[in-house]
Formats: C-alpha cells, sequence, structure tokens
C-alpha cells in the first residue's frame, strides 16, 4: 500500500528508488541555499511546510539554514484539508494542527511540500495562508516535481524534477514519519 | 463516518475519538482572526426546533457558517407554517424540496429525529428529542472532559439528579461507559428509570456518600415543572439532598470537575458559587459545543454529493 497525492491509501507496485538518504539530503542542503540566496539572506523568511511531509522538510531546512548562516528561520506546518477543493470528492480527511509560530504578514513565506503534482494542494495552501495573515511574498519549494499541472503553478525551488506517467505513483519517505529517507516510484494498480 | 446522528449508540470508541480529535484541530481555527473555512461551501444546513433552546441552536448556526454552509433558522412557533397545522412529514418534504443537507432537529417526542431520518436523503443530526437523546451535547461533554483527563478509563463520573426525564443523561451514560468510564447515577428514586442499570451504570440515591470518590460530578438541570407532579417534596429538599454547594464540593477530590449542561438553576441543582468555582468547567462545556459541532458537519457532510433541489421520493 502506498499513498496518493491526496494522502488516501493506493495499491502500488514499486518500480524504482529514485532518491536515497544521501540524494535527499544533498537536495535539501541545496536548496536551503538557494533559499537563502534568492531571499538576499534570511530576513523575514518564514518556512511553512505543508502536512503531512511537507511539515519536517521545512524543519529540516530551517535546520541548514541554521547550519551555514547562523541564523534562526521559523518554521511552521500548515494542514489544507479543509481547503481543498476536493472534500466532496474524496470524504472528510484526518485533520492535523497547523502552527504557524509567527505572525505573517509582511514576511516572506516558502511554502515547503514533498511532491509537487496537480498545483491543487498548493492552492489549497494559498487559501489557508490568507487565513492567517498576507505574506509579503510567498515562494514554494518541493522536493519532488513530477509534471502534470492542472492549474497555473510552478515551484521556485525543485529537489529533483522527476518525469513521470499519471499512471504512476510517487512516494515520499520521511525519516520523522516513516523511518527512512526515500522516494519511491511505482505503478498504481486499479 | 455516519449519515445520521441519531443516538450515542451508533458510535463506536474509535468513532468518538475521530470527532473529538477533529473537534480538537478544528477549536485551534476559532482562536484565531479569521475564522471562517470554506471547506462547506455550497451546503445548507436547516436548523428545525420544535423545542425552544438558545445555546444548541446558536452554536449549530455558528458551527455551519464557520464552514461556510448556508444555514436556515425554522422554529415551530406561531410564525411558521406549523402554526396553520403543517404536519411533521409535510416541513421535512418541504425542506427536502429545497435542498438542505442537513437537518439539525429538536422535538419534544423521542424517536423524532429517527422518524425525520427515514423521510428524507438530508442528514438528520438529533439535537435533542423527548427524554431520549442528546447526543451532540454528550459528544461536547466527553470532549471537554478530555481536557483535563487523558484517558476515559476507569474515570469516575457522578451524574446526578433527574435522569428519568434527561436526554443528556441518556446520552452521556452510553457516551462515557462506550470510552470506559465508571458512570454513577444519583438522585431520589422517583427520578431514577428501574432499567438504568442496563445502561451499564451504578446506582446511588445518596450524594454524599458518592461525592468524596468522583473525578466529575456532572449535575443535571431539575425541570421545576416535574415538581407538580410531586417526584420530589420541595426545591429545598431537593438542593439539601442532592444539590452541590460549597460543603459538598470542599469533600471533591482535589483535581475533580463539575460540569452542567445549561441552563442552571442556581441555588437548586448546584449553587452559585460552586458554579463560579475553579472546579467548574460548565462555560468551556458551551464553547467546546462549537468544536464538535463543526466536526460533526464536516465529518458528516465533508463527503458525497450536494443536496439538489426539488427531487424528493415520496
Amino acid at each position: 500500500m502506498a499513498r496518493s497525492r491526496t494522502g488516501a491509501d493506493v495499491d502500488f507496485s514499486l518500480k524504482a528508488r529514485v532518491m536515497e538518504e544521501a540524494d535527499i539530503r544533498r537536495a535539501l542542503t541545496r536548496i536551503s541555499h538557494e533559499i537563502v540566496e534568492r531571499n538576499k539572506g534570511t530576513d523575514d523568511l518564514v518556512l511553512v511546510g505543508i502536512r503531512t511531509r511537507g511539515a519536517p522538510l521545512a524543519d529540516r531546512l530551517a535546520g541548514s539554514i541554521a547550519s551555514f548562516e547562523g541564523a534562526d528561520v521559523p518554521s511552521g506546518a500548515l494542514d489544507v484539508s479543509l481547503y481543498r477543493d476536493d472534500v466532496a470528492l474524496r470524504g472528510p480527511r484526518h485533520l492535523e494542527s497547523t502552527t504557524v509560530p509567527v505572525d505573517i504578514d509582511g514576511r516572506i513565506v516558502v511554502l515547503v511540500d514533498d511532491v509537487l503534482y496537480t498545483g491543487r494542494t498548493i492552492r489549497a495552501a494559498f487559501d489557508a495562508l490568507l487565513d492567517l495573515g498576507r505574506p509579503r511574498a510567498t515562494r514554494l519549494a518541493v522536493l519532488v516535481d513530477r509534471g502534470h499541472r492542472e492549474l497555473p503553478i510552478r515551484a521556485d525551488h525543485v529537489g529533483k524534477n522527476l518525469p513521470t506517467s499519471a499512471h504512476e505513483a510517487v512516494q515520499v519517505h520521511i525519516n520523522e514519519i516513516d523511518g527512512e529517507d526515500a522516494v519511491l516510484i511505482g505503478e498504481v494498480l486499479a | 463516518m455516519i449519515k445520521h446522528l441519531l443516538s450515542m449508540d451508533q458510535l463506536s470508541a474509535e468513532q468518538i475519538t475521530r470527532i473529538l480529535d477533529t473537534a480538537e484541530q478544528l477549536r485551534s481555527v476559532t482562536d484565531r482572526p479569521i475564522k471562517k473555512l470554506p471547506t462547506l461551501r455550497g451546503r445548507t444546513v436547516c436548523n428545525l426546533f420544535y423545542e425552544a433552546s438558545t445555546r444548541t441552536r446558536i452554536s449549530f448556526e455558528l458551527a455551519a457558517k464557520r464552514l461556510s454552509a448556508d444555514v436556515i433558522n425554522f422554529s415551530a412557533d406561531s410564525k411558521s407554517s406549523v402554526a396553520k397545522g403543517e404536519s411533521f412529514k409535510d416541513t421535512a418534504w418541504t425542506l427536502e424540496a429545497m435542498g438542505v443537507d442537513a437537518i439539525i432537529v429538536r422535538h419534544g417526542s423521542s424517536g423524532a429525529p429517527a422518524q425525520l431520518a427515514r423521510w428524507v436523503k438530508a442528514s438528520v443530526l438529533n439535537a435533542g428529542d423527548g427524554a431520549h437523546e442528546h447526543p451532540t451535547q454528550a459528544l461536547l461533554d466527553l470532549f471537554s472532559i478530555r481536557q483535563h483527563f487523558k484517558d476515559f478509563e476507569g474515570l469516575k463520573v457522578a451524574i446526578v439528579g433527574d435522569i428519568l426525564h434527561s436526554r443528556v443523561a441518556r446520552s452521556n451514560v452510553k457516551g462515557l461507559v462506550t470510552m470506559g468510564a465508571d458512570v454513577t447515577l444519583v438522585g431520589p428514586p422517583t427520578l431514577i428509570p428501574a432499567q438504568a442499570t442496563s445502561w451499564g451504570a451504578t446506582i446511588s440515591h445518596d450524594l454524599d456518600s458518592v461525592i468524596g470518590d468522583v473525578d466529575i460530578c456532572y449535575l443535571l438541570r431539575v425541570q421545576k415543572e416535574r415538581q407538580d407532579e410531586q417526584l420530589f417534596p420541595s426545591l429545598r429538599e431537593y438542593a439539601a439532598n442532592w444539590g452541590l454547594d460549597s460543603r459538598r464540593q470542599a469533600r471533591m477530590k482535589r483535581e475533580s470537575l463539575v460540569m452542567h449542561p445549561g441552563p442552571m438553576n442556581r441555588g437548586v441543582e448546584i449553587s452559585a458559587d460552586v458554579s463560579e468555582s475553579p472546579r467548574s468547567i460548565i462555560l468551556d462545556q458551551v464553547s467546546n459545543g462549537l468544536a464538535v459541532r463543526m466536526s460533526l458537519l464536516y465529518l458528516m457532510l465533508g463527503g458525497g454529493e450536494p443536496a439538489s433541489a426539488a427531487e424528493v421520493t415520496q
């Protein structure tokens, strides 16, 4: 069993492991540098991870920035379930907490997620953020971009571009949640 | 989840936990500046109240509005079609024909919500039916208890007062027993139904022998109109035997709590100082009602197709 992009369990047959622990570590290190470079420092930065797996990734990016920049960038978590456009289609989902430790008004928010696919999660995240405040700018960092966008959304920082077919599923394992770091690609079984 | 919420009998411990967990996340939304969520946009919820209610109706209305559902309030009073003799069934069909997704119903007759659920396609939520049940009250009470006690297992709860006529007591006993609490029903013999032991609760007629041992003392409203039925001698005698005053409260355990579903008769089942004491979580019960009802509306309506008007099957 694996998770689909909406978090539901789907039958999944593994085809390949496309990123291992070291690949993920290097990608996150690079993204953390890109974020600081793009922002010309860490002033006003806030990292906001989208639940479930974006949240630990945001924490890791903040840890990485702290290690080379010596600055503590606040990092939080956003549950977008209540803002999704597919609530009626897929039914109510398990809710997790939204914890954004600072006021985001006037800040630069970097949304962090594991996989960018249709863009619908990110759209829901925009609405969720808007209810918390008005950032000066919002950017997007993802570990994997697998294409197939259904909305005009793109990521500012990408760990790996992963061409996929719509029949495939991409699954990200994060140590804090799954006990290992890996990116897997597989076939969705009907 | 469930289509209708008619009775606490329907809910397993797992389902109750899911409702309370969801409510906990929704509660944090009510603490922020923008309290509205878009989740139930386009859904319509009708409050259908055949009995007076302030907190339950307002709490349901606010819960639906916070989730962006549209709300219709229908009170069966002199201004509605009920005054013209419209039957319960015709009212139900009227609402169905207008395409409501959920009907929140309070009715003086036990079983009215269950009957309504057989007539309409909408989800039905029981907001109190006769002396039968008031499940959302029980869920918000469980939520309020869980804010103070991590585990229901072995928790000692006394429910005190008019058990016989109380839908709050029935729903709470069922919910508490499902979650593993030890429930004692306390009151005069005339106000405790004979079959109460079959609910999984113990019975006592002596509050003083119970009070020192409980984690929660849950007081029920004395329905003053019952005095005419001579079920207890006088309000004064009721207060002396089964009311919680500061003298009795002083014998309660250190971490114990006092609860009341409201509206209170201060000086009868609860003294004014006890109702305002640090042990009392009566106001928390009211504010938690909002999060718990949001949780139910989300879990019950957040899936499936929205209702459309005029596809009534009669």
